[in-house]
């Protein structure tokens, strides 16, 4: 392709203007002529046996026009993408507080919400579990089935024992993550319509529609041609609008179908909080052998994932953390077990990171035990076991590309003069506020890998005036899909930005391309981008050489032009040439697809080649611990990623500056907590995210090893750039105070005290669950006619 | 309950409307109004996503009274453009890539229109301050910062 004239470069986002004037449409800005509001009964029990519904005298409240129960579900009544196991409306029993039990569709929110209080619920309470190793045991409360563990995912390598024989000292570590959730600030939303054709037209903040759609055609019994899922402009997701919103897509469809109406449901931030799904929290117990010289032996790893109510993701969060659960170093001798269970806590799901965050801060944090033992530094025992190209994994797979983890390592510590200060730092004599500094790396691998089937689809069509419409099956939620596959579409066709108008993902006429999960926007729909806008210019050069006959070789289509490559001569503009290409009966329509290279797994040896790329990545953090109250300052991040080669050069240094705010908030901050199954804390006031004041100042550096897997040497950031700020973090509090955080978040009784300390009953959102949650969270109003 | 008589402004143009007591400024604009540029993201304050200026002062729309801006002004993100011309803050927001997922833009540019208009050369601590009602999960306020920067001091396009 020679020089890029549009890759790289900072161009602005394709949907910043509607952005910043107000024009953009997210779901909840949707409304329809004579909608109703679409509003869901909530349990009052995280467990419970459902005895009886009884909506009769809310269906006879004046403006309720709909009332729905479970058994008035034409379709399917459970949906899930793993295993089907999470009801639209509670069925039998409710296995966490956000269950939904009824649906009312009525004029106004205040009737809806006076239509809910006069629905009456006979429940039955069963024990709960709110503990996932409690929820191991056999005499645990079940709530599912017979057993708790619905997921093992295992990996082998060598001879554990052997290894442990072989080694000079043993370090064995129990460490624990949180809760997390994903706080998109925008709530869910959708406007479900009937339409047409018998079917449904859904507009709405999902983020992965084709999945959506499957659970609503299958629970109202439609063909998936007859439900249309539009993406609205999705104000944020981090992995988090997927089976939340899925479940709400089945309720206002149901409800819309049922009255003929069109509805529309809006989460109040409560109503989010109380029923999205969370990331998984982690018991991690990892127990490694080490030789006098730092190498490591053996590597056995047990974590234990705490699944809440439904399977959800589960199964595939846990298999990239089994996966990668050894981080990026050499060891012959590998033994790990990951497991997800059952309890009656939210369920948890996809979020950004998606299972790497929770061993990376074992991980690490067992690299700076191992580095403390051998008298090395953090950076040298790194740099000692960590992999370089030709290196086998704890899965069997040669890392048969550029390896670049020694790259961002020595690029990040030069950055921050990394072992100078952590030498300093930790011989500095105890001081009200100390100052420490913290290292962290990974590797990760790209797109689903052998999760599942890995395509994707774009569309590039120009229209006669030269101007191009580009969609695709991957979602924009704020990352900047939509910006690098017009780059890329760009780039190919040789015109400006100017010229391309990306339209939001709309099921009914785009293919089936997965879900945008896993940093998999960039390779994959970028990939499928330029294969769409390369058969577009094969055709344009085709009609080029025609008109002027000249041969292919010598003809280029650059800054909006057919260009004469040797003389530099305009010959046509893009507009003349694509008027051309109509006038000839030529097809001005590209349609890409994208399948991943072979990826395999043997679920039973586990092993396999489970990536077929990965990046790498490394973090540092430098902290001011106040040691007389244990806050912790961070002061500085320095944040280097091999992004194989960044498209937008500003949205990459987006999401390296994001994801390092989220990492802080994982390790500092954020915590969604439980007592028994109840949520504490329902909205920003009490679940508290990082703002303008908590960012410290941050150091990107992008390295670029263009990889061959990806469009123009592209690989992955989204997730990358999210997983190595909190173990960097955890590992400067330890330079700072010598005390190791086995437990995240870092609060301020952690670092001082070293555990938690539990708060007062009378405290908090949820005091007690006879006050209903439904009731305090949805401010009921006077009904106003 | 009774509806109230109110008159105000709303982006220059003058409106007098008869409306519930017990309404907020942010239904207001999104219910009666139509102007869906402000958003909703807690209804309590905490988010800044419904941010206003209230006679040239940033406020959150959720947390005040419909009635309470009876003889006010209010400026939302509809009314930065200026005779099909976008306001220098909105331009530089899309230079820097302020704007990620966008839910947060509206809100964070009235938090950052009200700085500018009292502290013309506000510095980094100053700009971080304004907007630290205003929560972001996309961006690490990084870029929006910069963004804001721009539009101070020397940089600063005057109105």
């Amino acid at each position: 392709m020679g020089i890029c004239n549009i890759i790289g470069k900072p161009e602005r986002r394709v949907d910043a203007f509607g952005k910043v004037t107000g024009k953009a449409k997210f779901a909840a800005d949707y409304n329809a002529g004579h909608q109703l509001v679409g509003k869901v009964l909530r349990s009052k029990h995280p467990h419970a046996r459902i005895l009886r519904v009884d909506t009769a005298r809310a269906e006879h409240l004046e403006g309720v026009e709909a009332v729905l129960v479970a058994k008035d579900i034409p379709g399917e009544k459970v949906f899930g993408i793993v295993t089907k196991n999470q009801a639209i409306l509670a069925l039998d029993k409710v296995r966490y507080l956000g269950d939904g039990l009824a649906l009312i569709a009525a004029r106004t929110k205040e009737i809806a919400e006076l239509g809910l209080s006069l629905i009456d619920v006979e429940y039955e309470p069963l024990p709960i579990v709110s503990d996932p190793e409690q929820a191991m045991m056999s005499e645990s409360p079940k709530i599912h089935g017979e057993d708790n563990t619905f997921v093992h995912h295992k990996v082998r390598k060598g001879n554990i024992e052997k290894g442990f024989a072989d080694a000079d000292f043993i370090i064995e570590r129990r460490f624990k993550t949180q809760f997390i959730e994903h706080s998109y600030i925008e709530p869910e939303a959708v406007l479900a319509e009937p339409a047409e054709n018998g079917g449904v037209k859904i507009v709405g903040s999902v983020q992965n529609l084709f999945s959506s759609r499957r659970s609503v055609a299958a629970a109202l019994k439609l063909d998936l041609n007859k439900v249309q899922i539009i993406q609205a402009t999705l104000g944020g997701s981090f992995g988090g609008k997927d089976e939340v919103m899925t479940s709400m897509c089945c309720r206002a469809a149901l409800l819309s179908l049922k009255t003929g109406k069109p509805v529309k449901m809006v989460n109040s931030r409560e109503e989010s909080m109380l029923e999205s799904y969370k990331r998984h929290p982690y018991v991690l117990y990892y127990k490694w052998g080490a030789k006098k010289d730092g190498s490591i032996t053996a590597m056995e790893n047990r974590c234990i994932a705490d699944g809440g109510a439904y399977a959800s993701m589960s199964s595939f969060v846990t298999w990239r953390s089994v996966v990668q659960a050894t981080g990026p170093y050499s060891c012959e001798n590998v033994k790990t077990d990951v497991f997800a269970v059952y309890t009656n806590n939210n369920y948890t799901g996809a979020m950004r990171g998606f299972g790497s965050p929770q061993v990376n801060f074992a991980i690490e944090s067992m690299m700076d035990e191992l580095a403390e033992r051998v008298n090395k530094n953090p950076l040298e025992i790194r740099l000692q076991n960590g992999f370089e190209r030709g290196a086998v994994t704890a899965t069997g797979q040669v890392l048969d590309h550029n390896v670049s983890l020694k790259e961002v390592l020595h690029k990040a510590a030069d950055a921050i003069q990394f072992s100078e200060k952590w030498n300093r730092y930790r011989s500095t004599p105890n001081a009200p506020r100390k100052r420490g500094i913290g290292v962290a790396c990974s590797y990760r691998g790209v797109s689903l890998g052998a999760e599942g089937t890995d395509a994707a689809g774009t569309i590039v069509s120009v229209q006669t005036d030269g101007s191009v419409i580009v969609s695709s099956g991957i979602t924009d939620m704020g990352q900047g899909a939509q910006t690098q596959m017009s780059q890329i579409a760009a780039e190919v066709l040789g015109i400006s930005m100017d010229r391309i108008q990306f339209l939001n993902t709309n099921t009914s006429r785009i293919a089936d391309s997965g879900p945008t999960v896993a940093s998999r926007g960039t390779i994959m729909g970028g990939s499928a981008a330029k294969k769409a806008a390369e058969i577009v210019r094969a055709t344009l050069l085709d009609v080029a050489v025609a008109m002027t006959r000249r041969d292919v070789q010598s003809l280029v289509l650059i800054d909006n032009y057919l260009v004469d490559t040797k003389s530099g001569q305009r010959l046509a503009s893009f507009s003349e040439l694509v008027d051309e290409c109509f006038k000839r009966g030529k097809p001005m329509f590209g349609f890409g697809w994208f399948k991943s290279p072979h990826t395999s797994w043997d679920e039973e040896r586990g092993r396999g080649e489970a990536y077929f790329t990965f990046v790498y990545g490394a973090n540092i953090a430098e902290v001011e611990v106040d040691t007389e109250t244990g806050k912790v300052d961070v002061m500085n991040v320095v944040s280097v990623h091999d992004v194989g080669k960044a498209i937008n050069r500003s949205s990459v240094l987006g999401q390296f500056y994001g994801g390092v705010a989220m990492g802080l908030g994982y390790g500092l901050l954020e915590e969604f907590d439980f007592d028994d199954a109840l949520p504490k804390q329902l909205n920003f006031d009490e679940y508290l995210i990082p703002t303008s004041m908590d960012v410290p100042h941050i150091i990107p550096i992008i390295v670029e090893n263009e990889d061959a897997a990806g469009p123009f040497g592209a690989k992955s950031i989204g997730e990358p750039s999210n997983e190595l700020a909190a173990p960097a973090i955890m590992n400067a509090i330890y330079n700072a105070t010598g005390k190791r955080i086995t437990e995240m978040p870092a609060t301020l009784e952690r670092v001082l005290l070293g555990r938690r300390l539990r708060r007062k009953e009378e405290r908090g959102s949820v005091k007690n669950v006879e006050e209903s949650l439904a009731e305090e969270s949805c401010k009921v109003r006077p009904i106003q006619r | 309950m009774t509806k109230g008589a109110i008159k105000t402004k709303i982006n220059g143009r003058s409106y007098e409307m008869s409306i519930f007591p017990n309404q907020t400024l942010l239904e207001l604009l999104r219910e009666n109004l139509g102007l869906t540029g402000t958003k909703c993201g807690c209804e309590i304050g905490e988010c800044g996503a419904c941010t206003v200026l209230l006679d040239g002062e940033a406020v959150n729309a959720c947390l005040v009274l419909a009635p309470q801006i009876d003889g006010r002004e209010i400026m939302t993100v509809e009314g930065l453009m200026k005779d099909g011309k976008l306001d220098p803050l909105q331009e530089s927001f899309m230079d820097h890539d302020a704007v990620h997922c966008g839910f947060c833009t509206p809100g964070m540019l009235m938090s950052a229109k009200a700085i500018l208009k009292s502290h013309q050369n506000a510095n980094d601590v100053e700009i971080r301050t304004a907007i630290s009602g205003n929560l972001c999960r996309c961006t690490g306020y990084v870029q929006i910062v910069e963004a804001i920067k721009e539009i101070t001091g020397e940089h600063g396009i005057k109105e």
